[in-house]
């Protein structure tokens, strides 16, 4: 699929020497979701902000939808919808007219019943004539949404669509990228919480100290960097493992009731149907057996702390 | 040029205006009430004429010129300083308009806020005394030229200020002393001769002048001039505003 955004090579240093992005290189495919991951002051909002214009970059390029965001701004920034990380909304303005402010910015003509279909979408249309300010928290984030969605962009830009989100309304939010997705918006969203990457996106992008560590399919990272843990439960405790098991690389649980073996799901032996012979040749008796992915909580901490030292 | 864009921002900034229209309608109207009560009828009293005019009608233009300029700079400062303080700004930023189309849309309502309350203001002012213009066209000109510049002044300021105290420092510190040392309330002509001198260096001398012309033929500077500092003052303003946003000075990083 054609790379509906390209950044090459993209930097931005600061005025008092402080470099945010260290030249970052990124192609995103028409109509697939890419959430980039990074902790804060990583440079995911500086990305974004340059990407969307707000902030000038001090080398590199960026097309969007082959438009340059510099020489070309306009066709590129018609292109880009941006939902930024703060709510920031004119309090005192109705939400339909927030709404329509925003399409009418972009130069587009009027076009009520999308406005009212995007405001139905998002559960604000009983809202439509309610002060922004009267809304709650969930609320006004849905409108910087309607808000970003009015130019009917193509490129969508969700900077922590969900900070600060109670879980409920985080699942409503994921469901919402998820409609956007299949009407065919390109969606780059930033989020520190993983479980967020991982439920919603195609491919995951991880970002530290100004630099794009991976980019990867999210399956695809979750199996080649994924390990599996097998955990046997036994129904009574041992102080340490059986001298017979020394071989398996084994931890003890704390309580003493469970062996835990790690291995590789990759690997062309995973050694488990030897494992458990040798349990039982050891005396042991199962209670009961698990096994646990590896989350991307668990790569991502790796890759991070792995760049830091 | 994005005109559906100008449009749009020329709108929410006029409905802004609109939500608050009472405060925005009593005010100058009591004001200029107060300003004839004490300057008309209780000193205007014992003043008799200046230049011919009857002090009670000559003061109209100064003081019309006094409110529109002080709302044109704070209606352009606020509308500009209030996107960046609560950060809705992120959005001109990242939509497909220039800076010209910016201005346009702030500035030009901006000095529509003024121009309506100067109008407000000359027709409180007939309730009070009898008034001619001499030149209304030449008149409604210098009105809606003074809304526009000082509305681009006031732009300049609201991108300038870093916070609200600073919003209203030059307001206060620099335009109120130039508008009421401008001859709003005096012809400078009643000024000892060196500060007659001095006071030529004060543009908004040029403006009031220019603009007391069109009621009553008569002013201070020749009026070519006052239309040739309105304009350079003008030129001047789109001057800074044009290299603001080609450097992005405090509003895009």
């Amino acid at each position: 699929m054609a790379a509906i955004l390209s950044i090459s090579d993209l930097r931005k240093s600061y005025e008092g020497g402080f470099e945010a992005l260290k030249g970052v290189s990124l192609d995103i495919d028409e109509g697939e979701i890419l959430a980039l991951l990074g902790p804060n002051g990583a440079g995911k909002t500086t990305l974004i902000s340059t990407v969307c214009g707000i902030i000038t970059p001090t080398s590199g390029s960026v097309k969007v939808g082959g438009h340059c965001i510099i020489d070309d701004f306009r066709a590129a920034r018609a292109l880009i919808g941006l939902v930024p990380q703060e709510i920031n909304l004119e309090p005192f303005e109705k939400v339909i007219n927030s709404v329509r402010f925003s399409r009418g910015l972009f130069g587009k003509p009027k076009n009520e019943p999308l406005i009212e279909d995007i405001l139905k979408k998002l559960s604000l249309w009983d809202k439509r004539n309610a002060q922004v300010k009267e809304l709650s928290g969930g609320m006004k984030r849905r409108v910087l949404i309607a808000k970003a969605l009015a130019h009917e962009p193509r490129v969508l830009f969700l900077d922590e669509p969900t900070a600060g989100v109670d879980v409920e309304l985080r699942k409503d939010m994921w469901d919402v990228v998820q409609e956007l997705k299949d009407s065919g918006v390109t969606i780059i969203l930033t989020t520190h919480y993983i479980e967020e990457a991982e439920a919603i996106a195609d491919r995951v992008g991880v970002i530290a100290d100004g630099q794009i560590l991976l980019v990867k399919d999210k399956d695809d990272l979750m199996a080649q960097l994924g390990q599996k843990q097998l955990c046997v439960y036994l129904t009574a405790p041992v102080s340490e493992v059986p001298s017979s098991l020394a071989t398996y690389d084994l931890e003890l649980s704390e309580a003493g009731d469970a062996l835990i073996y790690t291995y590789d799901t990759k690997a062309e032996r995973t050694g488990i149907t030897a494992l458990l012979n040798d349990v039982a040749a050891a005396g042991l008796v199962l209670a009961d057996v698990s096994t646990r992915q590896s989350s991307l909580e668990d790569i991502f901490v790796g890759l991070v702390s792995g760049e830091k030292s | 040029m994005n005109w559906t864009a100008i449009w749009s921002i020329y709108r929410f900034e006029m409905a802004r205006f609109f939500r608050t229209l009472f405060q925005s309608f009593l005010s100058p109207v009591l004001s200029t009430s107060l300003y004839f009560v004490v300057f008309g009828a209780a000193i205007g009293s014992r003043i008799d004429q200046v230049d011919g005019i009857a002090y009670g009608a000559f003061i109209v233009p100064g003081l019309i010129m006094l409110s529109v300029m002080t709302q044109s700079i704070s209606n352009a400062s606020f509308g500009i300083y209030f996107p960046k303080f609560i950060g809705t700004i992120y959005e001109l930023l990242s939509a497909p308009v220039n800076f010209l189309e910016i201005v346009l849309g702030y500035v030009g309502a901006a000095a529509t806020k003024a121009l309506f309350i100067g109008t407000v203001i000359l027709a409180t002012s007939t309730l009070f005394v009898d008034i001619t213009i001499a030149h209304p066209l030449a008149m409604v000109l210098f009105l809606v030229l003074t809304c526009l510049s000082f509305a681009l002044l006031g732009f300049i300021i609201g991108i300038w200020a870093k916070n609200f105290e600073q919003l209203q420092l030059v307001p206060l510190l620099i335009v109120t002393p130039l508008v009421f040392l401008g001859g709003s309330f005096y012809s400078i002509s009643m000024l000892p001769p060196i500060w007659q001198k001095i006071t030529l260096f004060n543009p908004v001398v040029y403006l009031i002048s220019g603009f007391r012309w069109s009621f009553f033929g008569a002013s201070d500077v020749p009026v070519g001039t006052s239309l040739l500092a309105i304009g350079v003052f003008t030129a001047l303003c789109l001057g800074v505003i044009w290299w603001i946003f080609k450097t992005g000075w405090r509003i895009r990083s």
